[in-house]
């Protein structure tokens, strides 16, 4: 199911994310999307791979590719002491674990509160955000996963 | 799609394949009657089916030629070559319409008058009786149209009727035919054979029919995966295992532990087929290629049953097509040159397939004019591959190479067949991309033989695992060839030119590849020596380019399931899958042939181990390598590396007794330990290497001290041994060496060792004899024994040459070698001894007055007359050193003093 797909089908007036966040930015993924969230795991590194791909690591017996948001976005890697986790999910029959900063709550919320994205955004968050909600005292980005990792697929 | 029609497709598809072999046998064996009926059931059947269905078209082609295959069946019209292609022709027919159907789900339009006239026309006679030798066998139809034949109207429900309700109105007088171009009679002999046994082979197949049933291939592949995942988990339950020691879990585990292993292979199993699968095609394309060019072709094909994973086999389907068809156009000569060339008119292509060790061999050999390897160097000058120079300094098997590259064909014109230069490079791709190797040895004007070698199977191999920059990675170990530990500070280390790392393996410079570099681990001075110390070079082949990679530590090997890798990495070529190991980490597993095309070029740097044929003679003039060890006291010893299988070291805590005997549990089975001697102490260790000798089933351990070193050394005995177990004393690397004599060991470990093999000479007598070295030409089919031989009769004073198969000792015959005498195992898969010696002792051969010993464990007194009425001047019952030895040198002294009679 295709994140774009599952926005444009919604009828209801609320919808349930995932939360989490990455340099202190909240975002959001659709809570059916998720397979897992998983603590620290070790990763093995994969040499000669594109810099945000973190490496493989084993998930009950499947091997999960695990990939670096933060680098995805353009950020800086943060400090290695800091707990990290990661969401597994599903796109195109392979698995892949975004290891992001935090998990937070998973929230119901109003599509009366959803806007597109501002048009000034930094062209490549705009590639993988699907528009912004407006929550009390904070923003939070929908994150397009598919597009975040088709990004990957371009070998650059 | 109908589910009916589905089910008839593949149904008739494999009727289809079946014909097409039936029928090319027919061709060259009119006479079967059982044949005949079969084809003439078959036709009948996808008649019958095609009426049901309502097919019309397809039944109405099916239909008229089951009529000219009642009349072959009934016997009054003889087949001949003509009548076959009329036959294949409709056979085509019925194929193209089959392939419409299965496309579209409805016959094509159209309709097949032409054929069925053409049918029709032979079914009653008019076509001029028999067929000439022209491949179009309806000369001017006469206009009548059988009144027997009724119509299919459109809805294509024709009464289904058998020939045998057909009018008898068929005029009898079906001459044989006069012209016809019968294959020549050797030819037919050999065909024949092998008809004989693939009869076999049916009868047996269609007993097995009542208790097989077909299963989706989805559901294995599915199948498949869960066991593999399986296999995954029971490795890291046993991982665990190892860890935690004596836990309620250890005998269930056990338990489970052998349940999933004989799960794994009994799922293998479901996924094998024979490898005749494959070549059913090839008959028919040589048939049609051999009409087309106009030559004469025989295709020979042994070991049609050799099975191997489905998956390996459709890898292969295309290549070997690819290659068969070569042999035909480019390899075989056009009967004229044959003729002049003395060879005989007929060429032949021999296809055989065989396992060796967990590999499958596949030959493709003919006998046709070789490579050309003056057109060949033009070739690669002409297309700027090599200079003049590089070419004049390169061997003959270098310079075949070339035929590999992409775009090269030395092919004078292009033929519709092949020539047109894309087809060796796409072999040799398809054939690495699936782990395995081909190899090339072609003698001009004798012809060329190709060997493939693949893995048994995809899905699970063995693989070395090792560490580099902390990270680890697995290396299939079938590219594998060697281990060496070197250390900057002793002979052994890693030169340097200009920064090249290079090790000297053997008189022989090998290039390395510092894995950690390649993959860019580490951030290393690259200039400083000292980089290299205490390394590890992995020694590793790919086709024939040897090279080194350099790594940091060398862990167990594991048996791994390769997983597809994620799509993000798919680029990287130096890794062909990843996999989860024992303790659950996820590993990248390294592609050996990525890392070569990384690191160097592979086609001009070929050594020129590559050729099977000169691997598999082993001449005692050459060096032997030689594993020295230390056991028990200072002494090194030393045994042929070639028949060491593995080296462990063995946590003694796992040796358990049973019987008096140390046995251990090694590979999901048990194996017995021995100490090399009394001496070699074992009590307060805690770990041990240990040398494993293995043959077809059976493993046997030797624990040592200390494994030292390899060495290559012409072994000359100075100093009898009078020990149990040792041979006797020779210098190895400077040093007094004992060579261990491994049957000792062997026959300690399990008396009925030998029960198995024919019989092998063991000499350690001196058995010189007059002047110069004698030589011996060995040949027994088991590697184990002809490795462990030709060291053992050297020793004895002895010149040997050993070879695996009495068909290679007879092309060696043909090459004009001469032998004092021929030792001969009997029961052989190719030829048997009996045969071979028939062969040799025909009158005129080069061999003919050559003495033979022949050795076997059927010493019966039948046995022992036929094998002196063949013509072997001794038999030998099995493992029996002091008659064996008494007889070799009698039969040798005899034959002296026959010549010094004649001189």
């Amino acid at each position: 199911m295709s994140t774009n797909l599952a926005l444009a089908q919604e009828t209801g007036t609320s919808r349930d994310f995932l939360t989490l966040k990455i340099n202190n930015q909240l975002f959001g993924i659709p809570v059916l999307q998720v397979q897992d969230v998983l603590g620290e795991t070790s990763v093995t590194r994969i040499p000669l791979a594109p810099p945000q791909v973190a490496g493989a690591l084993n998930l009950r017996g499947r091997i999960v590719t695990a990939v670096n948001v933060r680098r995805c976005l353009g950020l800086v890697d943060e400090d290695a002491a800091n707990k990290k986790m990661s969401i597994v999910v599903e796109q195109d029959n392979e698995l892949y674990s975004l290891i992001i900063d935090s998990v937070g709550d998973v929230l119901a919320l109003e599509n009366s509160e959803f806007e597109q994205n501002p048009p000034t955004l930094d062209l490549l968050w705009r590639s993988v955000s699907l528009g912004v909600y407006r929550l009390d005292g904070t923003l939070l980005i929908i994150l397009d996963i598919a597009k975040l990792l088709h990004s990957l697929n371009r070998p650059n | 799609m109908d589910d009916l029609i589905a089910e008839f497709i593949t149904e008739t598809n494999e009727g289809l394949q079946q014909l097409d072999t039936d029928l090319l046998r027919l061709e060259q064996n009119p006479n079967d009657k059982d044949l005949i009926s079969r084809i003439f059931r078959l036709m009948h059947t996808i008649k019958g089916t095609c009426g049901f269905l309502g097919l019309p078209r397809l039944e109405k082609v099916a239909h008229h030629a089951e009529n000219v295959m009642g009349r072959f069946r009934d016997g009054d019209l003889q087949v001949t070559p003509a009548y076959v292609s009329l036959i294949l022709e409709s056979l085509d027919r019925v194929r193209t319409l089959m392939g419409h159907i299965e496309a579209h789900s409805v016959e094509p339009e159209g309709n097949d008058a032409d054929l069925i006239e053409k049918l029709d026309a032979v079914y009653e006679g008019r076509d001029g009786g028999g067929g000439g030798d022209t491949a179009s066998p309806a000369p001017a139809p006469v206009a009548a149209t059988p009144a027997a034949e009724p119509e299919a109207d459109e809805h294509g429900f024709v009464p289904v009727r058998a020939a045998s309700a057909a009018p008898v109105a068929a005029p009898t007088p079906a001459p044989a035919p006069v012209e016809t171009p019968k294959p020549a009679a050797p030819a037919a002999v050999a065909v024949a054979k092998t008809d004989t046994a693939a009869a076999g082979g049916e009868d047996k197949e269609s007993a097995l029919a009542n208790q097989s049933l077909r299963v989706n291939v989805g559901v294995l592949e599915n199948l498949m995966t869960m066991v593999s995942e399986l296999v995954l988990t029971r490795n890291q339950l046993l991982q665990i295992m190892r860890v935690q020691r004596d836990t309620g879990f250890s005998t269930p585990l056990q338990r489970l532990n052998h349940v999933v292993s004989d799960l794994q292979e009994g799922v293998m199993k479901t996924r094998m087929q024979p490898i005749g699968n494959a070549w059913a095609k090839l008959p028919r394309i040589i048939r049609d290629l051999s009409i087309e060019l106009g030559k004469k072709v025989d295709l020979v094909m042994e070991g049609q049953d050799t099975e191997l994973d489905r998956q390996v086999l459709d890898m292969i389907k295309d290549p070997l097509t690819h290659m068969v068809r070569n042999s035909a156009d480019h390899g075989i000569e056009m009967p004229a040159d044959r003729l002049k060339a003395g060879k005989p008119e007929m060429g032949t292509v021999n296809l055989r397939a065989f396992h060796e060790g967990g590999h499958i061999i596949i030959q493709i050999a003919d006998d046709g004019k070789g490579l050309n390897t003056e057109r060949i160097k033009q070739k690669a000058i002409e297309k700027g591959l090599a200079t003049p120079e590089q070419i004049a300094t390169m061997s003959n098997l270098q310079i075949q190479q070339f035929i590999f590259g992409a775009g090269f064909s030395t092919a004078e014109k292009v033929t519709a067949v092949s020539g047109r230069g894309v087809g060796m490079d796409v072999v040799r791709t398809n054939i690495e991309k699936i782990g395995g190797s081909i190899e090339l040895n072609s003698v001009e004007g004798k012809g060329s033989t190709f060997s493939i070698k693949i893995p048994l199977t995809l899905a699970i191999v063995s693989a070395l695992i090792v560490e580099s920059g902390k990270e680890r990675f697995a290396i299939p170990q079938l590219s594998v060839r060697e281990l060496v530990l070197v250390s900057q500070k002793s002979e052994n280390r890693i030169e340097m030119i200009n920064g090249t790392p290079v090790y000297r393996l053997r008189n022989k410079l090998l290039p390395l590849v510092a894995l950690s570099n390649l993959l860019k681990l580490e951030n290393i001075d690259q200039t400083d020596p000292s980089r290299f110390d205490h390394k590890y070079i992995i020694v590793t082949q790919v086709g024939g380019y040897s090279f080194g990679i350099v790594v940091d530590k060398v862990f167990d090997t594991e048996e791994i399931v390769v997983k597809p890798v994620a799509r993000i990495i798919k680029h990287i070529e130096l890794f062909s899958g990843n996999t989860i190991l024992g303790d659950g980490s996820v590993i990248m597993i390294l592609d050996p042939n990525g890392i070569a095309k990384a690191s160097g070029d592979v086609v001009s740097s070929n050594n020129e181990n590559a050729t099977g044929l000169s691997e598999s003679m082993s001449d005692s003039r050459r060096k032997t390598s030689l594993l020295l060890f230390r056991a028990g006291d200072e002494a090194p010893k030393a045994v042929p590396l070639s028949l060491v299988s593995r080296l462990e070291n063995i946590d003694l805590k796992d040796v358990e007794n049973a019987n008096g005997q140390m046995i251990v549990q090694y590979r999901g089975s048990l194996m017995p330990l021995l100490p090399f001697s009394p001496a070699v102490k074992t009590a307060n260790e805690s770990s041990k290497p240990l040398l494993v000798f293995t043959d077809r089933d059976k493993s046997v351990g030797i624990i040592v001290d200390e494994i030292i070193d390899i060495q290559e050394e012409l072994i000359h005995m100075e100093v009898e041994g009078n020990v149990p177990g040792i041979m006797g004393s020779a210098i190895v690397a400077g040093k007094a060496t004992e060579i261990i004599d491994v049957t000792y060991f062997l026959q300690t470990a399990y008396r009925d060792w030998f029960n198995n093999h024919g019989s092998e000479p063991f000499m350690n007598a001196n058995g010189k004899a007059g002047s110069g070295r004698r030589t011996v030409l060995l040949i027994d089919d088991s590697p184990f024994f002809r490795n462990m031989l030709s060291p053992l009769l050297s020793v004895a004073g002895y010149e040997v040459t050993s070879l695996e198969s009495p068909l290679r000792a007879l092309e060696l015959m043909e090459k004009g070698q001469k032998f004092d005498i021929i030792i001969s195992d009997i029961e052989m898969p190719d030829m048997s001894g009996f045969e071979f010696a028939a062969k040799i002792r025909t009158s005129g051969n080069l061999w003919a007055d050559t003495p033979m010993v022949a050795l076997s464990s059927h010493a019966t007194p039948q046995d022992i007359d036929q094998g002196y009425k063949v013509g072997f001047n001794k038999y030998v019952a099995k493992f029996d050193r002091e008659t064996l030895l008494t007889a070799l040198s009698q039969t040798l002294s005899q034959d002296l003093a026959l010549e010094g009679r004649k001189a």
